[in-house]
């Protein structure tokens, strides 16, 4: 793997580490399998791209995208509490609502934001070069967003949420509306997503209504890779091994495309295919081990 | 204090399954009162406090509190003036967060949860006190899971997290049937200490007679859905087994044979 590779791979497991954070709290926090992320990470790249388009600052188009995020999230939370729709098909539903919406908004499939300005140019002003720039901001704000959700899980309303996901029997005998928590929780996840959606698109320059196919895909190997390497522990723990698992994830994928075999090498588009092989492999992986184990 | 009217509940409506779990229950329960409600298997025990808690809407009939009705509240509403203790010790408390953010979460029923800090610091030292009474050294594992725990000492933990905040009526629902015996007497113990030291209102669900009789003010028997015996004060101190059980028998219209004893 070439250094322009591994820079790429850090970036991309930096900025990709807030949708798996997103995943995190869905996925493992609220036990709520969300595949909203598919429509709402392009959600967050076109809004965001729409408003740079129509004049506004890179860093305030942040701010409706992530509204945004938290809108579609809030309604596959609704449609699943208020409507009782399964939580999967309900969050098939936003998704499948949200490709109409994000092609409405951007008036086509797809936004250029080519000669427009984006987050990373106040640090190319400032002389950072161009390489470090995106892994540097994005780091920073990835870190950003995981110290957040740890002071969040430990406040009351964050250890209601907590309790949500992991006995809501009793959470509701104590007091709590299960409902308006998973509609907070996924609303929260899908801001994160979108959030993550509009670095993506000024960061390559464009918003496309087909970039959030596989996010989720992505988000649980990301979830997956993350816990396996660092272990079981507490949430504080477990939301830096989703950033850390993010890292892994997209170094092992950047890794997997520089290998030739003879004639044969990877392209991008069998990203998805190894993927879910590892995937199924880090969810079979432990219970083989047991097997062997004895 | 709390009174049922003509509670009905049907449930699998209009399927084959159908049962009709309440049959128009009346119960007027009076604020310090202690209530042991017994009964064979599907008589309506449960339901009925499912049916206080707010787990489902009745059929019919009202429930009301102080005189304000609240049949159409909400479960997590009413958990403001309701603390409850299940029958399977797993449901109480949440595995994976510890001891001690379990009882914060219990410290805010009813109250509204912001984004101060669940756990704080303040508090720690009446969590350890009030674990500290129930005798099993969970004082000093603030910071464990509570997955860690035994069924019995969660049950205990629950027992606790429930009247911490001073609930207006207690619900405890055959929460000693999971326990091995001995365990079942520790958190008996426990039960009628609390009730007793904060004068709570109580409704406790049991399959044993013996606590049935041994514990409360007041014992009420139901049968198909339909409280059939509801005594109290000096009338309930003179039964004892025997008569339960022939009273039993005898309000299903079946002759009470003394072989049937060896059922208890």
């Amino acid at each position: 793997m070439s250094f322009y590779a591994f820079i790429g791979a850090l970036e991309q497991g930096f900025v990709f580490g807030l949708m798996v954070l997103g995943v995190y709290l869905t996925f493992r926090i609220l036990d709520f399998p969300d595949l909203t992320v598919d429509g709402s990470l392009p959600l967050g790249a076109a809004v965001s791209s729409v408003c740079i388009g129509a004049g506004l600052d890179p860093y305030l188009s942040l701010i409706p995208a992530t509204l945004a995020g938290f809108c579609a999230g809030a309604v596959t939370g609704l449609l699943n509490t208020r409507l009782k729709i399964l939580h999967l098909l309900s969050s098939i539903l936003t998704m499948i609502a949200l490709y109409s919406i994000n092609i409405r908004i951007m008036g086509r499939p797809n936004f250029t934001l080519l000669g427009k300005s984006t987050v990373l140019d106040p640090l190319a002003a400032l002389g950072v070069p161009s390489w470090m720039a995106a892994p540097a901001l994005f780091a920073l704000v990835t870190v950003l967003a995981a110290i957040t959700l740890i002071w969040f899980t430990r406040t009351e309303l964050g250890q209601a949420m907590l309790a949500t996901g992991d006995n809501p029997r009793m959470i509701t005998a104590l007091g709590v509306n299960t409902g308006n928590m998973i509609v907070l929780g996924v609303g929260l996840s899908n801001a994160l997503v979108a959030l993550c959606g509009a670095l993506v698109a000024q960061n390559q320059g464009s918003a496309d209504v087909n970039m959030g196919v596989g996010t989720i895909v992505a988000g649980l190997a990301s979830v997956i890779i993350g816990e396996t390497l660092l272990g079981q522990g507490r949430i504080a723990k477990m939301i830096l091994a989703a950033v850390l698992g993010s890292v892994a994830y997209r170094l092992a994928i950047a890794l997997a495309l520089s290998l030739k075999v003879g004639s044969f090498s990877f392209a991008p588009s069998d990203l998805n295919l190894i993927t879910a092989v590892v995937v199924v492999a880090a969810l079979t992986a432990p219970k083989l081990k047991r097997k062997v184990a004895g | 204090m709390l009174t049922l009217t003509g509670i009905t509940k049907r449930f699998h409506k209009g399927s084959i399954n159908e049962v009709l779990a309440l049959d128009g229950v009346d119960l007027d329960i009076r604020r310090g009162d202690f209530i042991t409600v017994i009964g064979s298997n599907g008589a309506g025990k449960s339901t009925t406090l499912n049916c206080v808690a707010g787990c489902f809407m009745p059929d019919k009939g009202t429930i009301t509190l102080n005189g304000e009705t609240i049949t159409a509240w909400p479960e997590y509403k009413r958990a403001r003036f309701i603390g409850r203790v299940f029958q399977d010790p797993l449901m109480g408390s949440a595995a994976s967060l510890s001891i001690e953010e379990n009882m914060a979460l219990a410290d805010r029923r009813g109250k509204v949860r912001g984004l101060s800090a669940g756990v704080k610091t303040r508090d720690r030292e009446r969590y350890r006190e009030l674990l500290s009474r129930i005798g099993l050294g969970l004082e000093d594992r603030l910071k464990d899971k509570v997955g860690l725990l035994s069924g019995g000492q969660r049950q205990s933990l629950t027992m606790i997290m429930a009247t911490m905040v001073r609930p207006e009526i207690l619900l405890l629902d055959e929460h000693t049937a999971a326990l091995d015996p001995k365990t079942a007497g520790h958190v008996l113990e426990l039960t009628d200490k609390i009730v007793e030291s904060q004068k709570l209102t109580t409704l406790m669900v049991t399959h044993n007679m013996n606590h049935a009789l041994k514990l409360g003010n007041r014992l009420i028997m139901m049968h198909q859905g339909r409280v059939i015996l509801d005594i109290d004060g000096e009338k309930k101190s003179r039964f004892n087994v025997e008569d339960l059980l022939e009273r039993f028998f005898s309000l299903k219209g079946e002759a009470f044979s003394s072989d049937k004893m060896l059922l208890v």
